[in-house]
């Protein structure tokens, strides 16, 4: 087995690990910082991110209204403390975005333009076009390669965290090319490897959004926090689950449904008005716009595709000229995987899987209830979301909370002392044998991976989808359960070390399996409907008892034993939301 | 039309194989099937050891290019039906030592990237209190040659990186051009110095096989020329310069 060793390492080269790599080597030099990505750090899924980053910039904008927007849009879920720390950090880090080459779109005047995006009250969304994420990530990544300091272990794939006397102190990792499997330790871990879209069927997320570092800090004993809380996004293409940007409604976009109808006036969202209204009609908050579409497929006002039902998203009369300049990549997608032309037609869209609000459970530091344990990014849960993000405020996240997490790492290596290497070792040659034994050297399996991620992302979506109830999420817990049983007994037909996929996949499982079965607990035991989290049978919020964020522990057998934290509330109290009136 | 198209797909596993073979696999021709989707449907219900990358499935993480009947091909956005009826030929791509199936070795290409500095260079220490004023036409300016997504296509189509693997090739030229036309950047003579040391660049005709297969147009054969002007005019720059001083 290799070994090496560092201060601090990184587990995902995304949005959240490369600030803070950045962050790391910008502040001390001597910092013996690495980071371990399960592909090159340019492939990382922020690189989809379309519509922008939101953060005060106007002179008629301030602070205190982005947070108002945020916590009224998280539902009073999110933490009012963190949303504040956010909304004051998230203009310094877009302007280092900036002197970092990072080419936002521009006034004529030359100076930063912004847009408006969903559930917010003044224009304050930072855009390069719509590819914003894909700059970002680019801009990040490029400026992460002037520091010799950081060291990469590219498309090495972590499959354990070491733990050692309460303490992290490392993980276990495959290096994919070699198939060599490395034991790499840490005094500080960060876990920045964001979401876990693909416990879905129908999702925009890539293919690498498993849920990985969710588990890994489950299995060691970090709790995830709000795991029920998952966004569904208005507008994904019916067949792919591609997104079609919210920045499309935000620069005048229409939702109609068969009859041409702009159907969101039936669903206290505000009166349809030709240009867009800030926080009305088109420009609400994802969960409502997303509720209002489903509640269109239920009274049958909605057209049918193969792909099941669809209304259509209208940007015919914004012309030519604004969609290529301003959405070029939505014109782009169109085209190429709806073989549509939205200056020339409408865009059949249905809501799609798009957001984790959970995470693992992390202070407004970045720490998370292990030693040395820090999260970052969608991975992690603060909570600035609360039970429902809004639009362009994950981008601003991940930098915010980025950075933090890379400067909480720093303390924790100047306050740490060494740990036991022998044991450290001991419990990487113990991860692997297990790799060796359940996947590499194994024989005899009956079960497809396929299959099963099949059945429990359909067990998802049944259950757990943007309607919940009491019967359909039991079945799925039931599911899931068997499934965990079926995931002992899998096929594997690929022994060899190099580039292994079906291993990869198979741990992917395992990790999706894991972080399924927060979710739906977590969802069984929230009896309120709150933000994203909507159950049939407790159709109210209930601020009583549920003004609070859940926290689920694995546990060694059975499901997850489920706490409660208070939600923390400084200057806003909680109220109604308000929408278009 | 038949509804299944036949994959010939590229395989070599190092630990057994001395030389790459091509095995067929016969997949669904669904109308609105991309190439890999065609690929996901054989790792998932034929054969789970193929090896190849992809992630985004939106023609935006530069993961998933391959040789298709030849061509270097995005192959999440280009339809199976193009194809049709095939057989359609899948491989690695050109001129990269092959790791697995249809995964080839990036070492090279990464390290060509850093090579060029791609990062804002200033000389000075200025640093605005606010953003950088830069008008539209600025951005514009080097926009295109932001838009690259690292997908390696064009190296695979490059006749000058086939012979000669030391040529820093398009996309990083691209890349150091994009910087060079920024106007916040100020590095222009430490990336030409890189660029053009190396001999490939003025081997490179305007033929523009990079820009043909470039799924993003990010033209860098056109980043090329501009650069050997830029470069030459630097150049005479630097003999001119010193002189000036004596
Ligand atoms: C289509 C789309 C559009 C979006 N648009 C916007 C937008 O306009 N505005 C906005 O604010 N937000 C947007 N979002 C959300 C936002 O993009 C994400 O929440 C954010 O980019 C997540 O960044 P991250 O750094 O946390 O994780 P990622 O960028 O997902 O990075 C995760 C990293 O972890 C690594 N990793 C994972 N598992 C392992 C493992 N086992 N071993 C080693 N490495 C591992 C991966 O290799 C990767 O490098 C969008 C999301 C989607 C899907
Ligand atoms: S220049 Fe074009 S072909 Fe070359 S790597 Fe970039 S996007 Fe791919
Ligand atoms: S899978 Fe991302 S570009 Fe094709």
């Amino acid at each position: 087995m290799e070994t090496s060793s560092h201060d601090i390492l990184i587990i995902g080269g995304g949005g959240a690990g490369l600030r803070a790599a950045i962050e790391i080597a910008e502040l001390d030099p001597k910092v013996d910082v690495a980071m371990v990505s399960k592909v090159y750090p340019m492939r990382s899924h922020t690189v989809s991110a379309e519509g922008g980053a939101a953060g005060v910039a106007g002179k008629d904008d301030s602070v205190d209204e982005h947070c108002y927007d945020t916590i009224s849009g998280s539902d009073w879920l999110g933490d009012q403390d963190a949303i504040e720390f956010f909304c004051n950090e998230i203009p310094k880090e877009l302007l280092r975005l900036e002197h970092w080459g990072c080419p936002w779109s521009r006034e004529p005047d030359g100076r930063i333009a912004v847009r408006p995006f969903g559930g917010m009250k003044k224009m304050r969304t930072w855009f390069a076009a719509d590819k914003t994420g894909f700059h970002l990530l680019h801009t990040l990544f490029q400026t992460s390669l002037k520091y010799a300091t950081i060291a990469r272990y590219d498309e090495t794939f972590a499959t354990r965290l070491l733990v050692e006397d309460g303490a992290v102190r490392g993980v276990v990792a495959i290096e994919l090319r070699t198939g060599k499997i490395r034991a790499i330790q840490a005094k500080a871990v960060i876990i920045a490897t964001g979401g876990c879209g693909r416990v879905f069927p129908f999702t925009t997320n890539a293919n690498i959004c498993t849920g990985d570092g969710m588990a890994l800090a489950y299995r060691a004993g970090a709790p995830l926090k709000d795991m029920e809380m998952v966004q569904y996004h208005p507008t994904g293409l019916p067949f792919t689950g591609i997104l079609i940007t919210e920045a499309a409604r935000a620069e005048g976009g229409w939702l109609l449904n068969k009859d041409g109808y702009r159907f969101l006036q039936d669903y206290d969202l505000g009166k349809p008005t030709p240009t867009p209204v800030l926080r009305s009609m088109e420009l609400g908050p994802r969960d409502r716009v997303s509720q209002a579409i489903f509640g269109e497929f239920e009274k049958g006002r909605a057209f049918h595709g193969p792909y099941g039902d669809y209304v259509h998203l209208d940007l015919r009369h914004l012309g030519e000229h604004k969609i290529e300049t301003r959405l070029p990549m939505v014109r782009e997608l169109c085209l190429k995987y709806e073989n549509i032309d939205p200056v020339r037609e409408p865009i059949p869209i249905r809501p799609v899987q798009h957001y984790m609000m959970g995470g693992v459970h992390t202070d407004i530091n970045a720490r998370t209830s292990l030693n040395g344990l820090l999260a970052a990014g969608e991975a992690a849960c603060v909570s600035i979301n609360g039970a429902n993000r809004l639009g362009s405020n994950s981008l601003g996240e991940i930098l915010v909370f980025g950075a933090r997490a890379g400067r909480s790492a720093i303390e924790t290596v100047r306050a740490s002392g060494s740990g036991n290497e022998t044991a450290i070792l001991a419990q990487a040659r113990d991860e692997e044998r297990r790799l060796e034994e359940n996947f590499l050297h194994k024989t005899g399996g009956a079960e497809r991976i396929a299959k099963l991620r099949d059945e429990m992302q359909r067990a998802m979506e049944s259950g757990c989808g943007i309607y919940r109830e009491r019967n359909s999420l039991v079945a799925s817990a039931n599911k899931l359960r068997e499934l965990r049983e079926r995931a002992a007994n899998l096929a594997i037909d690929d022994h060899t070390r190099t580039f292994n996929t079906q291993l990869t996949a198979a741990l992917e499982l395992g990790y999706m399996l894991d972080v399924a079965e927060a979710i739906v607990h977590s969802a069984l035991d929230r009896e309120e409907s709150r933000g994203a989290h909507q159950r049939r049978d407790f159709p109210k919020r209930d601020d009583q008892k549920y003004l609070a964020h859940s926290v689920a522990h694995q546990a060694a057998e059975g499901p997850p034993r489920i706490e409660y934290h208070p939600v923390v509330i400084t200057r806003w109290p909680p109220g109604e939301r308000v929408y278009g009136r | 039309m038949s509804d299944t198209i036949i994959l010939e797909v590229a395989r070599f596993n190092p630990e057994s194989d001395a030389e790459p073979s091509y095995e067929s696999f016969e997949v669904p021709l669904r109308p609105d099937w991309m190439v890999l989707d065609g690929l996901n449907h054989i790792k998932d219900q034929l054969d789970g050891s193929l090896a190849f990358r992809w992630s985004c499935r939106m023609g935006i993480c530069g993961s998933c290019g391959m040789m298709v009947n030849g061509v270097p091909t995005l192959t999440c956005e280009t339809l199976l039906m193009n194809y049709a009826p095939g057989p359609v030929r899948v491989g690695p791509l050109d001129h990269f030592p092959v790791v697995r199936d249809l995964v080839v070795d990036l070492d090279d290409f990464l390290a060509k990237l850093q090579k060029v500095r791609p990062w804002v260079v200033r000389k000075d220490d200025f640093k605005p209190a606010r953003e950088f004023i830069q008008s539209p036409a600025q951005l514009e300016s080097f926009h295109q040659f932001s838009l690259c997504i690292n997908c390696t296509l064009c190296y695979a189509a490059c006749p000058v990186y086939g012979l000669d693997p030391n040529f820093i090739g398009p996309a990083a030229i691209a890349l150091a051009h994009r910087y060079n036309l920024d106007s916040r950047d100020q590095g222009i003579e430490d990336r030409l110095d890189i660029v053009s040391r190396h001999e490939g660049i003025w081997d490179c005709t305007v033929v523009g096989e990079c820009s043909t297969v470039c799924p993003k147009h990010v033209d860098p054969s056109l980043a090329i020329q501009q650069y050997k002007l830029t470069a030459t005019k630097e150049w005479f720059k630097s003999f001119l310069l010193p002189r000036g001083k004596h």
